[in-house]
């Protein structure tokens, strides 16, 4: 990339990709903010052939004044939270066991990637109907053997069943980055703490999780971006019953259910804010740590 | 106080010994440096004693306390790392303050010693700075200030220059040297540059495959080597061995002539060959001499700079006083 001609023609080859990316994401952010503002209905005729009403603020209105959104923005935030606190904890603690030497390494660490394999609808499947069920489920099933009487998850405790099936698919993800980061600390600090006097607790306070921090920054930030748009899970396991309605899926029930697309589409504006509030707040509290 | 003591000492990686057997006794205040080529154990004998490994038989004792199965941060030794192992997200004063939070010292009594050492190494103006903005020699002080707030018994180095450039590496020699002079602590010094060990050393250790050849003052060493290793490894440039014939004058299977002890001359003398490659170094001149019928090549040294050429014809004779003597098993003949 040193010569002009080099410069231009990389720029050139560059383009296609930038337009292509461009109109992916513009095409359906200008629409939808288009449907935010008019009246869409497709079950009364309304198409964008015969024409949209243009109704102003009116669906954002009703999209905030409606007794669902709150406690959906809500349960947004508990969920991810939640699924974060969850695989960020767990996470460290596998990736230092899996650090250590032990007989079978290799066969494990695969093993641990696995689930990140398993399609969301598929693992939320398996979760509800295998282990989850009240009647025939694992968990059920262990419930009972110890005298109990067996929980039904996901209608009893159904955020927090879906935290767990979540945190499931994404543990193996945090667990990855964060070996990869413990396999990269220098020995010799660790023994350098060792020779100061540090025991082994205050090692992985002082060394080893500061070292850590800026993986933990990157795990936090990718999941942050998917989690915020879990659907899959909550669509086949409480189809957003029993407080587990999180703002995409409340878009959903709008778009989808009511066939109300202008309703939906405010919605989708107010996620994509949402989104940035988020994103905000975890680049003020985490992002520094990206810099070298 | 800081009186090392290694009693049978050994180690076993899986089924393969490293450190056969293995006694030493390394006297308070002194300055001891473990040399040998790489692989030699040095380190992990420098590792034992710091307690990073685990001896596998035999005992060491440090004041004549068994501290055998003593943890590494109860032995009151400190050790400076290859790496120099400084804490990357730390501040100079932190990395140094680390080792007396972890003894729950006041923090005034903390800011005091950081502050003395940080003014013992120059490095004052650094004390806000992290690791990454530090250039290699003032890193190497960090991390020797932060061994010596502990005020330990003895310091152990982990070769600590060899991450340095030339020019550093001999300004930081006369600072460590400086350093134990002034505190007059054990310090225990490995490294494979035998030019490290001879300027630094009260006593050098001649380590190879993890048993010792020889103990001894750096002129000990390289007056009288206990043997042809010993002889070869200490002395810059290396030390020429003879077989066959000429070795059968002085009655001994191997001689061998240091390259300072061979003089050259202008005619007779009695060695003479071709010069190969002259290294004029303006203060001395390094010959490596070939078809002399006694060795591959010849190292010789020349006082001053000898305007002799590739393919010259040299003559040369030998200081006699000088020539060392071994026997057929490479022990020294005296």
């Amino acid at each position: 990339m040193a010569t002009k001609a080099s410069r231009s023609a990389a720029r050139i080859m560059m383009a296609p990709a930038v337009v292509l990316l461009l109109g992916w994401m513009l095409v359906p952010l200008i629409m939808t903010l288009w449907f935010s503002f008019t009246k869409y209905l497709p079950l009364r005729g309304d198409s964008i052939e015969r024409g949209l009403d243009w109704v102003g603020f009116s669906n954002y209105v009703r999209f905030i004044s409606s007794s669902s959104f709150w406690p959906a923005v809500h349960t947004t935030l508990i969920m991810v939270g939640g699924v974060l606190l969850i695989t960020v904890v767990l996470g460290i603690l596998l990736a230092m066991l899996l650090d250590q030497p032990f007989w079978g390494q290799g066969v494990v660490r695969i093993l641990v990637i696995a689930p990140f394999f398993v399609m969301p609808t598929v693992s939320a499947l398996v979760w509800k109907n295998m282990i989850m069920d009240p009647v025939n489920g694992i968990f059920a099933h262990l419930w009972r053997f110890f005298g109990a009487e067996p929980v039904a998850w996901l209608q009893d405790a159904s955020l927090s069943s879906i935290i767990m099936i979540v945190s499931w698919q994404w543990l193996p993800f945090a667990t990855l980055i964060l070996l990869t980061a413990i396999q990269s600390l220098d020995s010799e600090q660790v023994e350098a703490a060792e020779m100061d006097g540090a025991p082994s607790l205050k090692r992985f306070w002082h060394i080893v999780l500061p070292h850590l921090a800026r993986a933990i920054t990157i795990v936090i930030l990718i999941q942050t971006i998917f989690l915020l748009s879990i659907f899959a899970e909550i669509f086949v396991t409480t189809g957003g019953a029993f407080g587990t309605r999180t703002l995409t899926y409340l878009i959903f029930q709008r778009v989808i259910d009511s066939q109300n697309i202008g309703l939906g589409s405010a919605g989708g504006v107010y996620a994509i804010i949402l989104a940035n509030i988020v994103a905000i707040f975890l680049m003020r509290i985490v992002g520094k740590n990206l810099d070298a | 106080m800081g009186q090392i003591q290694l009693k049978k000492v050994t180690k076993s990686f899986g089924s393969t010994e490293v450190i056969p057997p293995l006694d030493l006794t390394i006297e308070d205040g002194e300055f001891t440096v473990f040399v040998g080529p790489s692989g030699c154990g040095k380190s992990t004998l420098l590792r034992l004693i710091a307690g990073l490994e685990d001896i596998t038989t035999g005992h060491i004792e440090i004041d004549g306390q068994d501290a055998t199965s003593v943890v590494p941060a109860k032995r009151g030794l400190a050790m400076v790392f290859q790496s120099y192992a400084l804490y990357p997200h730390m501040s100079v004063r932190k990395n140094i303050a680390f080792p007396l939070r972890m003894a729950k010292l006041s923090q005034t009594a903390i800011d005091q010693k950081v502050e003395a050492a940080a003014s013992v190494l120059n490095l004052t103006d650094y004390l806000d700075r992290r690791p990454g903005q530090l250039s290699g020699g003032q890193r190497q002080r960090v991390a020797i200030g932060r061994a010596i707030v502990r005020e330990p018994s003895a310091f152990l180095f982990d070769e600590p220059l060899s991450n340095l450039d030339a020019a550093l590496r001999v300004g930081m020699r006369l600072e460590i040297s400086e350093l134990h002079e002034r505190l007059k602590t054990t310090m225990v010094y490995v490294t494979h540059d035998q030019v490290e060990a001879m300027t630094m050393a009260d006593k050098i250790v001649v380590l190879q495959a993890g048993v010792i050849e020889q103990v001894g003052t750096p002129l000990e060493l390289y007056r009288t080597p206990r043997n042809i290793f010993v002889a070869g490894f200490i002395g810059s440039p290396k030390m020429n061995f003879m077989t066959g014939s000429e070795a059968a004058k002085h009655s001994a299977h191997t001689i061998g002539i240091r390259p300072e002890h061979i003089n050259v001359v202008e005619s007779g003398g009695d060695w003479q060959g071709t010069v190969g490659v002259a290294e004029h170094l303006g203060s001395d001149t390094f010959f490596h001499i070939h078809n002399t019928g006694l060795a591959e090549t010849l190292t010789v040294r020349a006082i001053g700079d000898v305007s002799l050429k590739h393919g010259d014809t040299i003559h040369l004779s030998p200081r006699v006083d000088d020539i060392h003597r071994f026997d057929a098993a490479g022990l020294r003949i005296s």
